[in-house]
């Protein structure tokens, strides 16, 4: 099945019965399916006026309790970008599948592009952590939605899979897990109103004060304390809150950003790349080594938080590293201070930004003499 | 006892919120009293109320001083965000508080969505015809020709007529009244929070200190008296020329019609989905 397909099939099993939308090409498979799945659960579907629109009732949806996600690609994307600091500033649990597209502006709807990493990392204003998934299949497609609605209710943070259009479109054999197979994980709500008083701010993330059990919960974007009490001129507060949401994420970035790491003990070559990048740098691994060259793949399935220390360690004895991106390397910088001293480090563009990396392209840069 | 334990209203108001921090003279303390008197009234649980608060002076209205669930959310998005709400536990009473720029400047999309869909939210948006919170900007609902910080030659633009765009975009329930109108306003509040579909009320609330200075009348009292002078009931308005009624505020409830609202809507849905093979 289609990698898009696989995403809506993955958000239900993992419990999502909250789907907003604004058509927008290529996620719009994502949406076909939602608007099939959910009402046999008892699930809403509902089109938005504006991905603006369709982040915010995910949001309102979120605090009754649902799981809930939204689905978009690139200039929706960016609409979203405001309410998605509020969901991070708010500890609002909501998944966000970003099917990037080329851009900017309207760019090519239908060609893959890594643009959107930045702006995930960065797209909302003031000091925040996000978490970003990468899948590279459309088994990951399946894989990551659920990973994302169990990270999203566990840390009580927006999740954003950044997939892109080869992922989305590509249709490809996809395992069902049965659903007694699946680790589906959902938030803790405050058992009572003195518990749920102190809904945010906690290192350990504070039981949600979900809506409707007479918790009376006070949910603002302003600054607050833990009591979820606008704080609206102390810079206290702010620093408070700033430390707080980003340590929480922060500091698991080793949990929630796994790596993917192959052939990498005896690599002079080490091959970084994610999302639909990875596929051809597994292809050209396998070539490279029937060659007998030394190479490597490592495989970051999630991209922010960016797990430097795992990478580091995971690079150690790389001699070069190519990395892979379908941009001018947005996420290149993370990995060049990552990489070891003394190694070279090389950034490597598809020939034609907005078409896959050609393989024969990519081996003859892995084939150089290591300097 | 304190005063603030003797009110019969103070069971609706938060432990440890800080008193009104609108500025002296606001009528948007007559709104919250307004409300509040409606809720008691019509017996519903503070507990199956959700206020949703946009950005603005009409914002704080319920936030953080009414002792409910409370979602104050980003500038011209409460509509949006009550949707939410509203259909992921249709249970709730959703309630909306927005100002004039917050739903029909930067959020006038969902509005006119939210009255299309008949989604159940009431939303009360309070209209004081200019950005109080801001400093006193133009905004989509000062008449022409009114100097404000931004406009200092005069508006150049028209103003929007809330009411009629909502009656023009679906709403189902549809009324305005002034800060002058108080038992009215109750009424109409009691009204909305009854009906199932999309209920709009707009509420013209004296601003003195952007507003009324800017009109002449910095006066709160005087501007109530203002409100009084200048309002024409929907009824007696149908009898006036256009002419007649270019500076009159009409007054009243415009549309009551029950018609299935999207709850009901997904309800039947659900149904129908239960009898299509997967």
């Amino acid at each position: 099945m289609q990698g898009n397909e696989a995403c809506a099939l993955g958000a239900v099993a993992a419990g999502c019965r909250f789907f907003a939308f604004y058509p927008i090409t290529p996620a719009g498979e994502i949406a076909e399916r939602m608007s099939q799945l959910l009402p046999r659960a008892r699930g809403v579907y509902i089109q938005m006026e504006d991905e603006i629109a369709s982040i915010g009732s995910v949001i309102g949806a979120s605090w009754t309790g649902l799981k809930a996600m939204t689905a978009t690609s690139g200039p929706g994307f960016s609409l979203m970008q405001e309410n998605i600091g509020y969901a991070v500033m708010t500890e609002t649990p909501c998944v966000i599948v970003d099917v990037q597209r080329a851009g900017p502006s309207t760019g090519i709807v239908s060609a893959p592009m890594q643009g959107d990493v930045i702006q995930a990392r960065h797209g909302s204003h003031g000091e925040y952590e996000i978490i970003a998934l990468a899948p590279s299949s459309a088994q990951e497609m399946f894989n990551m939605t659920v990973r994302a609605f169990n990270i999203a209710e566990h840390y009580r943070t927006p999740v954003i899979v950044l997939a892109d259009e080869t992922v989305g479109h590509m249709r490809e054999e996809v395992v069902i897990p049965s659903e007694d197979s699946l680790t589906i994980i959902n938030r803790t709500v405050a058992p009572n109103r003195e518990e749920a008083s102190k809904g945010f701010l906690s290192a350990s993330v504070a039981p949600m004060p979900v809506f409707g059990r007479g918790f009376a919960a006070h949910v603002t974007g302003s600054s607050h304390d833990e009591y979820g009490m606008r704080k609206a001129s102390a810079p206290e507060a702010i620093d408070k809150i700033v430390r707080t949401i980003n340590a929480k994420i922060a500091t698991h970035a080793r949990e929630i950003s796994t790596l993917e790491k192959t052939m990498l003990e005896d690599a002079d070559t080490v091959l970084v790349a994610y999302g639909s990048c990875a596929r051809t740098a597994e292809y050209v691994l396998k070539q490279a080594r029937q060659r007998g060259l030394r190479v490597g793949l490592l495989r970051p399935m999630g991209i922010w938080p960016f797990p430097h220390e795992d990478v580091r360690q995971a690079l150690k004895s790389a001699r070069r590293v190519v990395v892979l991106e379908n941009n001018l390397g947005q996420l290149f910088p993370e990995i060049e201070r990552a990489a070891p001293e003394g190694a070279e480090t090389v950034f490597l563009p598809p020939e034609i930004i907005g078409t896959l990396h050609r393989p024969a392209y990519v081996l003859s840069e892995v084939a150089k003499e290591v300097r | 006892m304190s005063a603030q334990e003797l009110h019969p209203l103070s069971k609706y108001i938060r432990k440890g919120a800080p008193p009104q921090t609108h500025c002296s003279g606001c009528g948007n303390g007559m709104i919250a009293q307004s409300f509040l008197r409606a809720v008691d009234d019509l017996g519903i649980q503070k507990e199956k109320i959700v206020c949703v608060a946009g950005i603005g002076c009409s914002g704080w209205i319920p936030s953080p001083l009414f002792d409910m669930d409370t979602l104050h959310v980003t500038h011209g998005r409460p509509i949006a965000f009550a949707t939410g709400v509203k259909l992921g536990n249709p249970n709730l009473e959703v309630v909306v508080f927005t100002g004039d720029g917050d739903a029909s400047a930067i959020g006038g999309n969902h509005l006119i969505h939210a009255a299309r869909r008949n989604i159940g939210v009431k939303v009360i948006c309070v209209n004081n015809m200019i950005y109080g919170m801001t400093g006193g900007e133009v905004a989509p609902t000062t008449p022409r020709g009114l100097k404000t910080t931004t406009t200092p030659f005069g508006n150049l633009e028209r103003p929007f007529d809330l009411s009629r765009l909502v009656i023009g975009a679906g709403g189902t329930y549809v009324a305005r009244w002034t800060t002058y109108h108080i038992a009215a306003l109750v009424a109409a509040m009691k009204k909305a929070l009854t009906r199932k579909g999309f209920a709009f009320l707009e509420v013209l609330s004296h601003c003195p200190v952007h507003y009324g200075r800017r009109i002449g009348i910095s006066d709160p009292v005087e501007m109530l008296r203002w409100f009084r002078k200048q309002s024409v009931t929907i009824e007696k308005a149908r009898g006036m020329s256009e002419q007649e009624l270019a500076d009159k505020f009409v007054v009243g409830e415009f549309v009551d019609i029950e018609t299935p609202d999207l709850n009901q809507m997904y309800e039947q849905l659900f149904e129908a989905a239960k009898r299509e093979p997967n």
